[in-house]
């Protein structure tokens, strides 16, 4: 089967009203930017629940999706850096499930690993915990958590063959290779697109069974959101 | 009364050598300034890095190299990047010896709250709560009071709790103190200021010792 696709255009088809998207990224690295731009410019899909760790800016990344109101609940850690997010997130428009990085990250992977639930110390004690199962293991408090599945996770990769092989640039990885897992359809965009054997097979983060689709993007944008420097 | 640089240069006295450190934004970025010669510590940066380095100069900026504040930094020679379920598989199992954060209240019996104050403010915990929940030493940089001088050091936390008993060090412009045993035990005071005045800014129970000494910064 051919999973390479044209364009982000043609990769996002079948993306639906209603569904659950998986996006990689943290803050704005590592964001699928070409396949958001592309929903954003369908705002006829919406009604969507966005999983992924932070919402972007407001007009950049996820911020994009939530201007249009395409977003109907978030799951995310850290959602600081959008007014408009803070806004609908205030007056009710905007569902939001604020979880910790660590359980977001595992409960995507155990999602992609097959595994439905998992004990974890993070939040035990807390209003996270409200409402979940706890449990003592050698002395220590520990939380039932939920795995994550999606109907569309949509990532972010370095350089990627046409077998759906992965490789990622730095802190860009971070939740892409999970999410990745957790997919039922996988869509991978890359900034680089080789045939097979063109990559180490050392080197590959995620084997390409995780994934569906893949295209190359043009020009991605990769805005830095805080630009620091020594002198 | 200590600046906050001083606050991280005091942290900066508690790292070992060997280990390896996540520091949380604001004060405890700081510390990484003040990391004493001939100790080798590793940092620990939750996105995805250990072996985090300084700020990139202008032409070395990679906008897919950032730390857990989303600020371009560069990385040191050894490092290595990982995706976030293994960054935060080593936090959980208590590879990171310490952790450095910030806090909006820590209380005596070792809960801190820093990620909501509700009706008013929700930006999420992040990776707090699993920090918080794992590593064993625990250290907060904060101010000891907020800008109408009520203490942030208290008895009972009123805001949602970030993580429970795990608080074990408390750093502020004032003192350090050391949590244990439901109480905050002064170990040392910030330079020119009285045992007095940390007692009037601590609501929560105050161990003093009989002889406390001041800071060496």
């Amino acid at each position: 089967m051919k999973k390479v696709v044209k364009n982000a255009e043609e990769a996002i088809q079948g993306i639906e009203s209603g569904m659950t998207l998986m996006l990689g990224g943290f803050g704005l690295c590592g964001i699928p930017e070409k396949c958001i731009e592309a929903l954003s410019k369908k705002p006829e899909i919406g009604n969507l629940t966005c999983i992924s760790n932070n919402a972007g800016v407001d007009d950049f990344g996820l911020g994009l999706l939530l201007k249009n109101h395409q977003i109907k609940k978030m799951i995310s850690s850290y959602v600081g850096e959008n007014a408009e997010f803070e806004r609908q997130m205030l007056s009710g428009e905007l569902e939001v499930e604020l979880t910790p990085q660590g359980t977001l990250a595992e409960k995507c992977r155990a999602g992609g690993a097959g595994i439905p639930a998992f004990f974890t110390p993070a939040g035990y004690g807390t209003e996270i915990a409200e409402g979940k199962e706890t449990r003592e293991y050698n002395g220590k408090m520990y939380i039932l958590e939920e795995s994550l599945v999606s109907d569309y996770s949509i990532v972010k990769a370095w350089k990627g063959d046409t077998k759906g092989n992965l490789v990622f640039k730095a802190t860009a990885r971070n939740f892409n290779p999970v999410m990745a897992m957790a997919g039922t359809v996988t869509i991978a965009e890359v900034e680089h697109l080789v045939e097979p054997g063109e990559l180490d097979p050392n080197e590959i983060h995620t084997p390409g069974i995780f994934v569906h689709r893949i295209f190359e993007g043009k020009d991605y944008e990769k805005r830095i959101e805080q630009r620091t420097i020594s002198q | 009364m200590l600046k906050k640089e001083d606050i991280a240069k005091r942290i900066a006295e508690e790292l070992k050598d060997g280990w390896y450190v996540n520091l949380g934004i604001g004060i405890p970025t700081l510390v990484a300034n003040y990391i004493p010669k001939g100790i080798d510590v590793t940092l620990q940066s939750e996105n995805g890095l250990l072996g985090m380095g300084p700020f990139p100069t202008a032409e070395n900026i990679d906008a897919d190299l950032i730390n857990a504040g989303k600020q371009t930094i560069t990385t040191m020679p050894g490092s290595v990047f990982f995706d976030s379920s293994d960054s935060f598989a080593m936090i959980r199992a208590g590879k990171v010896q310490l952790t450095v954060l910030g806090a909006m209240e820590v209380d005596q019996n070792g809960n801190i709250a820093n990620w909501k104050i509700p009706g008013k403010m929700v930006k999420g915990m992040g990776g707090a709560m699993d920090l918080v929940a794992s590593a064993e030493n625990i250290i907060v940089a904060m101010m000891h009071t907020n800008k109408a001088g009520e203490s942030k050091i208290l008895k009972k936390c009123s805001l949602p709790l970030t993580g429970v008993n795990c608080v074990t060090k408390v750093v502020t412009n004032l003192a350090v103190l050391e949590v244990k045993e439901g109480a905050f035990h002064l170990l040392e005071r910030a330079p020119g200021v009285t045992v007095e005045e940390i007692q009037n800014a601590t609501e929560g129970e105050l161990i003093i010792a009989e002889e406390v000494p001041e800071m060496k910064i």
